[in-house]
């Protein structure tokens, strides 16, 4: 074989010769190498995730009450899916979850945004404040819940808020023990803002820091106020990327939000995220896996749906662009 | 961590910049807010160490006359509230699944940056796939294999379906794919295995991404609710979030021993946050971000 210059990388690295079989046990050892690399956690994607995600595609078209392999003759086609979409509690669950989300992703947004500004403008004390907004993030849904329900909002006189509102000689609230809106959804959203508006916060402040100074700089040359036009004109066009992505995360687990409302009032129609539903269908007295799985498919769709409309509608695709 | 660049001299165009009295009104907003957001936590501290009559009683008390220290040995005896083991649970599980998920995610992470196999994309586009499944949609799924397997009730179950992390693996495949190549070279010229560079070379010079991941990884884990209560169906396999969550609806459960439990659940993510919130910090930019 005539030494050639064509392509292998090693070749080109300048290591000699080599015969096409020596090239093929370098492949072979470079292939084996990398399965050692990334083997076992494939292998725990495959059972983990792949096989039951087909497994539970496989369930939601049989009839499977309290059992994981049905019979073949509990086969019942689409009729885990009608019945889900012709369940009243289901769709509910879809339109708590509409409610939920309609307030918490600006909210949390807003707020978010507004913490990074306010802290990029600071100049004492700053990585105290940083660190204050931020710390919710390590206390879990079930802690707060616990303050929420039990001590702020926990609808009797000694009841934290309900202390304030009768220093003004308000009447107390029976907040979450009172199951027509709003006061159960303030209790709801003002404690997931509490908890994730630092996390959102940090990814504002790490983009804020990428803006290039200059640009304020030109702006200020131009005559333009600092405040909101620069605001309106500079930052926020620079913070288009991270604020889709922001959107996204915040829409994301608004609709895996399970912690909160199960601790805080548990499995009651008013307020049911399809999360807690389903929990409850395929896990409850009933267990019913198939409509379960059926359920879970139809939300991830909807999840899949929205993510695109919200990716068209933001234009995802524009901010790497421009 | 200084958040914006000081600048030679003090210039009007910076975004910081702005009249005195403006800076005044801005900090003050934020000390307003500061004492808001510390609220719940002072909460839990107050209502742990008081005692139920005092908690109770009509008229808000910002402090209890005297602190009820002996809150703690009430709570650890009463045999309705399995509080140690399910601390021991949780510890056990988030450093499981922290160190299980850092070998896992970083090895994989590294095979796809760095090793030359021909379908390395195939592999790495399968492992992204997964992540456009919400993970709230594969608990059930995941649920049917666990038990299946028998792992309900079990810390296999409860650790081993959370190592898997496809978003970690990608997080860590985008770090090493930036690592200099050339340390690695030399090392793999000088004879090492790829696995010997990964180990001697690529591991000892990622401390901070590492820790930054590990750290994240172990908040979530301690935090998290969902996973651990539907596979930790039994008493004895209780997490301290599931246990809490049991003892809110249970009459057994006094009001100052529910929030002295809440105040000994967060204590270690108290200390993670003190110690360790530049990882934290650093974690959280690169998660979000890259997402």
């Amino acid at each position: 074989m005539a030494v050639s210059t064509e392509t292998a990388p090693a070749d080109r690295a300048g290591t000699g010769e080599r015969t096409s079989r020596a090239r093929r046990a370098g492949r072979w050892r470079t292939t084996l190498t990398f399965w050692y690399f990334v083997g076992p956690f494939v292998a725990g994607l495959l059972v983990f995730t792949y096989i039951p995600v087909i497994w539970s595609a496989y369930l939601s078209f049989f009839e499977a009450r309290n059992t994981v392999s049905p019979a073949s003759e509990d086969f019942v086609g689409l009729d885990n899916y009608v019945a889900m979409l012709r369940d009243d509690a289901f769709i509910d669950s879809l339109g708590t979850f509409t409610v939920f989300a309609a307030f918490i992703v600006p909210l949390t947004f807003a707020s978010s945004l507004a913490l990074a500004l306010m802290l990029n403008k600071v100049r004492l004390a700053r990585s105290f404040f940083r660190s204050v907004f931020f710390l919710p993030f390590a206390c879990s849904y079930v802690v707060a819940s616990l303050v929420w329900k039990m001590s702020i909002f926990n609808g009797v006189r000694y009841g934290m808020a309900n202390s304030i509102l009768d220093l003004f000689g308000i009447e107390d609230i029976a907040w979450l023990f009172d199951p027509s809106p709003p006061w159960y959804w303030l209790v709801i959203v003002t404690l997931r803002l509490w908890i994730q508006c630092g996390f959102y916060m940090i990814l504002f402040i790490a983009a804020l820091q990428q803006i290039p100074e200059h640009l304020y700089e030109a702006a200020y040359v131009d005559g333009a106020k600092p405040g909101w036009q620069t605001f309106w004109h500079i930052t926020l066009p620079q913070l288009r990327a991270t604020s889709v992505a922001v959107l996204m995360l915040i829409l994301i687990a608004a609709y895996q939000a399970f912690d909160e409302f199960y601790n805080l009032i548990g499995n009651q129609a008013y307020a049911r995220p399809p999360l807690m539903y389903l929990y409850n269908t395929a896990l409850g007295t009933v267990q019913d896996l198939g409509k379960g799985s059926a359920g879970a498919l139809i939300l991830a769709l909807l999840i899949a749906l929205v993510t695109v409309l919200q990716g068209k509608f933001l234009g995802f695709g524009r901010s790497e662009g421009q | 961590m200084t958040i914006v660049k000081e600048g030679r001299r003090p210039v009007g165009y910076r975004p910081g910049a702005g009249s005195k009295a403006s800076r005044a009104v801005n900090f003050a907003v934020l000390c307003a807010l500061s004492i808001l957001f510390l609220i719940p936590f002072y909460l839990i501290v107050r209502n742990a160490l008081a005692s139920d009559a005092e908690i109770t009683a009509p008229g808000w008390m910002w402090f209890p006359p005297e602190l009820h220290w002996e809150n703690f040995q009430t709570l650890f005896d009463n045999p309705a509230v399995p509080m140690a083991r399910s601390l021991l649970n949780s510890a056990i599980i988030a450093i499981a699944t922290t160190v299980g998920t850092l070998f896992l995610c970083s090895t994989a992470g590294y095979g796809l940056a760095r090793i030359p196999y021909k379908h390395v994309n195939k592999v790495f586009y399968a492992i992204l796939a997964t992540l456009m499944i919400p993970s709230a949609i594969t608990f059930l799924p995941s649920f049917v294999m666990v038990s299946s397997l028998g792992w309900v009730s079990d810390y296999r179950g409860l650790i081993i379906p959370t190592l898997f992390n496809a978003f970690v693996a990608f997080l860590c495949r985008q770090y090493f794919l930036s690592f200099p190549k050339e340390l690695e070279e030399a090392a793999r010229v000088d004879g090492l295995s790829y696995w010997g560079a990964y180990w001697r070379i690529v591991v000892p010079n990622s401390k901070g991404f590492m820790a930054a991941i590990a750290v994240i990884t172990f908040v979530g884990s301690w935090n998290a609710f969902l996973w651990p209560l539907v596979i930790g169906r039994d008493p004895e396999s209780w997490t301290v979030q599931v246990a809490l969550s049991t003892f809110m609806t249970a009459q057994t459960v006094s009001l100052n021993q529910l929030f002295l439990a809440a105040a000994v659940a967060i204590l270690p993510l108290v200390f993670v946050f003190l110690f360790l919130q530049r990882f934290l910090v650093q974690g959280v930019a690169q998660t979000g971000l890259k997402g």
